[in-house]
This record gives structure tokens, C-alpha cells and sequence, in this order.
């Protein structure tokens, strides 16, 4: 009885390292984090396991901050990040695209602009109800996202700062949530990269008269921007390098996507 | 000849019992791992960061920039929401466990018990997605909730989600009680509902207590569920149908993108320490409970 068991548990050992033998042949990638760059992520992935078959690219979210640590941990190949990784650590910068951001309302609100002071006041919680900017008569809905996320980091340091935001509104984990919740929610404010919110059921509103549009990011008049990071645990080798090449230079896939390349910026920021 | 099939049949036992020891040893080993690894991490909080323990139960000031991870919001959070589902889920899961072993037809609990054990294996995220397709904006559209994404929305998932576990377990309760009790009410003239709720409910008290029990545990754990319909607010609800976070979501919120040795992955082992310590006395209450019952 127990040998029939050890023979089933060995055959069944087999066969299913079997199934796994086909990756070991390809070169598999890894690459996680940011929701923003997510769009691109993707499809410039699909794209180049189109284009090299022996090449398997995993792609998912996770938030910046995740990125971040798991490239760190060795996890990832590749850790997607808005923001640059902390001073001190081991990590390649390798910056493939700037991406803008846009403050998104509900469609129903008929707001089209707001100063950087007042949305300082929304996100800080003093102003509570749109009709004290401008708008109807309906309570503001703030809808975050969690402290792991690049995007809000780059919205606190472009935007908000010195002010802080308050957290008692919704908190959501990821650029497509949000957009989601403020499509669905009446008197949702929050904000996303332009790779989620470009033809999507939002309102994307100018701040300080400026419209959040590509031009104006290459020329620096719209100031919520920053560049997308693709990190790596050392300097980029192989096929990690080729992939990373391959998304830095897509431009098709980049304006498809509402990314800007980084040769067309006509100003540039070490910090972001 | 005789004697090798009899050495032959000592020697299997022998290596049977020795699995059967390795295994229940390796799953007690790996079981005090698990323990003194969330203890070890979980006290960090206070003994490294020397955070006060008082502060990190009783204080809402969840601040990460000022260093102060006050857990009292996410604590009152899973309290609430463990609240509100066993408050609906306990009356109604004990209901269907007296109607299904005591009331329906032998023909209907056969299809009926079922249906409902493969209630329990439902994933819990599938529960999450229906709260919020179809209920976050049914609470949008006819309470003050702005957005739909509420402690009633949670707390109504959840509810659900216990049932199958406290139907069961009170079905059982009931069905495993000797036939002598529910005859003899029935012989002296009480009707079935006296007979119910006078003998047969006091005397299943204790294995009604156990389905409580494990209803909350289930409750007191659920993650992606009340992630998806609570709106992860760090405050407390203004109302039941305002948005707050529990232990479990802000664990889930914010355990992947914390920095390793900051003060926020302490403070994050900390509340799961917390969510442990909950369980294993949720766990000894069940057998104080079942002790009551031999």
C-alpha cells in the first residue's frame, strides 16, 4: 500500500514538474508596481513577447511602493515606480517615460478649473462642499489613494505641500479603482496618471487655468508630472536591458498610452 | 515463513507511525514558528520603536510622518464590523439551522444542507465583487452615504458570509441532540415552537455558542471582502453608512509597500499579532464552551 502510494506521489511529482519544463527554456521576466505605468507596462510586453517567442514578461500593479521593495528583495526584475527610490539604495534608475497627472471629478460637476490653493483646501478637508468653488450644491467626496502609492506621493510634493491630506476620505489602491470610483461616485474629486484617465467617463480639470494636456507638461506651465522609473537591482543586463530599451523607445505605444517622451520635454526635474 | 510476514508487518507500522509522527510534529513545529515569528515582529513596535502599547490600542491618531501608529480607529473598525454581521448573520443563521433540522421536510433539508455547505466554499473575493457591483451603489443611491462605500456595506457582506458557517453549525447542534428530549416535549402536549424554543434551543445552547463562535471568527479575519466595500477611511465611521478601515484591510492596504525595519512594518506586524491574539481567544472560548457541553 505504501509503495503504490510512493510510485502515484512520484508520478505525480513528474508530471507536474513536466508542465513547468517549457519555462525553464524561455527567459521569464518579472516586472511589478506602479498602476500608472501599468498601461504601458503591458502592452509594450505584449508587443515584444510577440516580436522574441523564446521571451515570457509577467506585468503587474501593486502600487510604486511595492515595486520598490520587491525589486529591492530581489523578487522582480523590473520594480515600476513614479517616484525615485530612497537615497542609499542598490537600485539602477532607469527612467523610461514622463507621465502626467491629472485632479479628476465626476462628469456631472460642471467645474472646470481650480486654483492649487483650493484643491490644498478640498484635500485638506476645510472646504467641504462644491458650491464654495464654483460648482453645485453637493458634498465633496475625496477618494485617496494608499500611502504605498507613487502617484500620490508626486501629488503631495507637486501640489499639496506644504499642506497636507487629510485621511478621512475613501482610499483606494489603484489608479483604475479610483478612476472607477469617481466615474461611478456624484461629487468625487481624486487624482491619476493621464494613462487612466485620458478618454475615460471623468472630468479632467485645468489647475490654476492650466489644462492638463501633453503640451503643456513639455513646456513645464502644467506642473503635476513626473518621470516613470523602471528600477533594477544592479545595472540592467540581457534581456531585461533589451525590454527596458524596447519601452523607452515605443512611441507609438508611449502616445497611445498618454506617456511623453523624455527627449521631447523641454524641462527636466532631478527630483521627480 | 509466518515469522517474516509478521516482522514485515511490524516493520510497516513502524514507519506508519513514524509519518503520522513527523507530520503532526512538522504542522506543530511550523505552528509555533508562525507564533513566536508574529510575536518577535509584533512586539517590535514596542520594544525597538518603544512606541506605548496603550497608545498603539487606544490612540485614533494614526500619523506614520509623526511616527505615532495609533491602531484604535482599525481596532474599533473590526469590532464594529464583526458587531453588525453577527448581529444579523447570528439570529438569522440560527433561524435556518432550527428550520432545517427541525421544521422542513426530510426531502428539502437533503437538497437544502447542500446548497448551503457550498455556500462556504465560495471565494471570499466573489463576495466582495457582488458587495460592490450591487450593493455599494444601492447604499449610494438611497442613504446619506455619498459613495456607497460604507461600514453597512461590510458589515451586510460579512453577514452572508458567516451564515453557511453558523447554519451548519447549528443544524448540527440541533440534530446531534437525543430524540428522547424533542418526543417527550412533544408527549406532554407542547406545540413544536414551545418544544423548540423552551427544550431544544436551552439544551443546544452550547453548540449554538460554538457556531457563534466560529461565525466570528470568520468575521474577525476577512480581508479582501471588506476591503473592496468598506472605503479604507483612517476615522472613524460617522455613521453606519460612512466609510472606515478595519485591521485586516489596512494590513492588506499597506504591508506590501512598507519600507522593511520602518516604523510602519512594526506597527503593521503589531496589529497582526493582534489579529492573532483575537483568534486564539476566540478559539478558547470555544472550548470552554464544548467542555460545558460533555
Amino acid at each position: 500500500m505504501l509503495r503504490n502510494a510512493a510510485i502515484a506521489a512520484l508520478v505525480l511529482g513528474f508530471s507536474v514538474s513536466a508542465t513547468a519544463l517549457p519555462a525553464f527554456a524561455d527567459t521569464s521576466l518579472t516586472v511589478a508596481g506602479s498602476t500608472a505605468l501599468l498601461p504601458l507596462a503591458l502592452d509594450a510586453a505584449g508587443v515584444y513577447q510577440t516580436k522574441h517567442s523564446d521571451v515570457k514578461i509577467s506585468v503587474s500593479g501593486g502600487g510604486s511602493g511595492t515595486g520598490l521593495n520587491q525589486v529591492l528583495a530581489k523578487a522582480i526584475d523590473i520594480g515600476d515606480s513614479d517616484i525615485v527610490a530612497p537615497p542609499g539604495s542598490p537600485l539602477t534608475d532607469n527612467k523610461v517615460a514622463v507621465i502626467g497627472f491629472a485632479i479628476i471629478i465626476n462628469p456631472a460637476l460642471n467645474v472646470k478649473s481650480l486654483t492649487k490653493k483650493q484643491i490644498q483646501q478640498i484635500f485638506g478637508g476645510t472646504v467641504t462642499n462644491w458650491n464654495q468653488v464654483g460648482g453645485p450644491d453637493q458634498k465633496i467626496v475625496v477618494v485617496n489613494r494608499t500611502r504605498g502609492s507613487g502617484t500620490r506621493v508626486v501629488f503631495e510634493k507637486t501640489i499639496i505641500a506644504p499642506e497636507k491630506v487629510v485621511e478621512t476620505g475613501l482610499t483606494e489602491d489603484a489608479t483604475g479603482t479610483v478612476v472607477s470610483v469617481v466615474g461611478q461616485t456624484p461629487g468625487a474629486i481624486s487624482y491619476a496618471a493621464f494613462s487612466g484617465t485620458h478618454q475615460k467617463p471623468v472630468t479632467e480639470i485645468a489647475i490654476d487655468g492650466v489644462a492638463p494636456t501633453e503640451k503643456n507638461i513639455l513646456v513645464g506651465k502644467y506642473p503635476f508630472w513626473s518621470y516613470e522609473h523602471m528600477f533594477t537591482n544592479g545595472v540592467p543586463s540581457g534581456e531585461v536591458a533589451k525590454f527596458i530599451q524596447f519601452v523607452e523607445t515605443s512611441n507609438d505605444l508611449l502616445v497611445k498610452n498618454g506617456f511623453i517622451k523624455i527627449s521631447d520635454m523641454k524641462v527636466s526635474e532631478s527630483s521627480r | 515463513m509466518i515469522a517474516s510476514i509478521a516482522q514485515r508487518a511490524h516493520r510497516n507500522e513502524r514507519i506508519a507511525l513514524n509519518v503520522l509522527r513527523f507530520a503532526a510534529g512538522f504542522v506543530i513545529f511550523a505552528m509555533t514558528m508562525l507564533l513566536v515569528y508574529l510575536a518577535f515582529e509584533g512586539t517590535k513596535t514596542f520594544f525597538v520603536d518603544r512606541f506605548s502599547i496603550w497608545s498603539f490600542l487606544f490612540s485614533p491618531n494614526y500619523d506614520l510622518d509623526a511616527n505615532h501608529p495609533g491602531a484604535a480607529i482599525f481596532i474599533a473598525g473590526t469590532l464594529m464590523v464583526t458587531v453588525f454581521a453577527i448581529a444579523i448573520g447570528g439570529p438569522f443563521g440560527i433561524a435556518v439551522g432550527v428550520f432545517l433540522s427541525e421544521i422542513a421536510p426530510p426531502r428539502m433539508a437533503l437538497v437544502l444542507k447542500p446548497a448551503i455547505e457550498l455556500m462556504v466554499g465560495i471565494p471570499s473575493v466573489v463576495y466582495g465583487w457582488l458587495g460592490l457591483t450591487l450593493l455599494v451603489p444601492f447604499i449610494r443611491d438611497h442613504t446619506s452615504s455619498p459613495a456607497g462605500f460604507s461600514l453597512a456595506a461590510a458589515g451586510i457582506v460579512l453577514a452572508i458570509m458567516i451564515l453557511p458557517t453558523v447554519i451548519s453549525l447549528s443544524e448540527d447542534a440541533f440534530t446531534s441532540l437525543p430524540p428522547a428530549l424533542k418526543e417527550g416535549s412533544l408527549a406532554l402536549g407542547a406545540t413544536r415552537f414551545q418544544t423548540i424554543m423552551r427544550v431544544l434551543l436551552p439544551s443546544a445552547s452550547s453548540g449554538i455558542a460554538v457556531a457563534l463562535i466560529l461565525g466570528i471568527a470568520r468575521a474577525v479575519g476577512e480581508t479582501l471582502a471588506i476591503q473592496l466595500v468598506i472605503g479604507n477611511a483612517t476615522a472613524f465611521p460617522v455613521n453606519i453608512f460612512g466609510p472606515t478601515s478595519t485591521l485586516t484591510t489596512v494590513i492588506v492596504g499597506e504591508m506590501p509597500s512598507a519600507t522593511e525595519g520602518s516604523l510602519q512594518e512594526h506597527a503593521l506586524f503589531s496589529m497582526a499579532f493582534l489579529l492573532l491574539i483575537i483568534a486564539m481567544v476566540l478559539i478558547l472560548l470555544v472550548r470552554l464552551a464544548l467542555r460545558k457541553r460533555s
